[in-house]
């Protein structure tokens, strides 16, 4: 757990297995979006997706998750981003992150992350990091 | 709106009609509901997003680090919206199908970690209501605000936008 946020820092990224539809269903019943576009196929064919895909929210999570093997859950401030693309079962998924921005009071903006093997970007997000 | 009634109607044989939403659910505020954020959830939260550090399970070593109990990861403050009683007739009330619903945008302020064994409120409101490509996308921005219930002091905010995609 390294304390010196400085611009350009890279944090250790952080690689996902391929996308399961256990994951899915998992996270369906933690995070209790129940929406059946991520878990039931049917639906999600009927509703013109080729199959069921990944809960945006999933990959956010995962975007957390680099932030806070960074630095401690307490200091996290603000997490967000917007949804680029969809995952699919099977995707391979990667969050990186990089300082930003720090500010005279030790507040760093972190860009993050989230792209597949072949490098497409599905969540562009940041966070906002209080100082240790 | 009866669970049975949302459920047909999100969940039924795909909408096939273009979804105009209503301006008028602008500033539109839903009752707030609360929730007791519980352990045995967190830890089926940390299992299916992959987190296995101890403080996001285990109450002994979430004490040690500082929390009041297992410590809810950085987005669970979304996943309180998804405990409304309502379920998601919010969404059949302005008439969003969830077949063409996309989620397009999210941030999540956090003024101070959630806990295990929180009491906590959570409050639903429409903040703006717009479309782009000449209605071809809608776009509703929703705030989720997440209130201690002892005191009411401000947990964390969630502002998410969500698609409808028209075609």
């Amino acid at each position: 757990m390294a304390d010196a946020l400085v611009v350009g820092l890279e944090l250790p990224s952080l690689a996902m297995g391929p996308l399961s539809r256990a994951t899915l269903a998992l996270y369906a019943g933690g995070s209790g979006d129940h929406i059946p576009l991520h878990i039931d196929s049917v639906f999600a064919k009927a509703a013109g997706y080729p199959d069921v895909f990944m809960h945006g929210m999933l990959g956010m999570a995962y975007l957390g998750r680099l932030v806070t093997g960074w630095v401690p859950q307490r200091r996290v401030r603000e997490i967000g981003g917007r949804f680029v693309a969809i995952t699919y079962p099977g995707e391979v998924l990667t969050a990186r992150g990089t300082v930003t921005e720090v500010d005279a009071a030790g507040r760093a903006r972190l860009a993050l992350t989230l792209t597949n093997a072949e490098g497409e970007t599905k969540l562009t997000g940041f966070a906002v990091i209080d100082p240790g | 709106m009866a669970r049975a009634q949302w459920k047909d109607y999100l969940f039924g044989p795909l909408d096939q009609t273009t979804t105009v939403i209503d301006r008028a659910h602008i500033g539109r505020t839903w009752p707030s509901w609360e929730v007791e954020v519980e352990k045995g959830r967190l830890r089926l939260l940390a299992e299916a997003i992959g987190e296995t550090r101890p403080e996001y399970t285990d109450e002994a070593a979430a004490r040690r680090a500082g929390y009041r109990s297992i410590v809810a990861p950085p987005t669970f403050a979304y996943c309180l919206g998804a405990d409304d009683p309502g379920g998601l007739a919010f969404l059949a009330e302005l008439g969003i199908p969830v077949s063409r619903l996309l989620h397009g945008e999210q941030r999540i302020t956090i003024h101070e970690p959630i806990c295990a064994g929180d009491r906590v409120r959570v409050t639903r409101r429409v903040k703006d209501i717009y479309s782009k490509k000449n209605g071809v996308l809608e776009f509703v921005v929703w705030e989720v605000a997440v209130d201690a219930v002892a005191d009411g002091r401000p947990l964390a905010r969630n502002e998410s936008i969500l698609v409808v995609r028209n075609g």
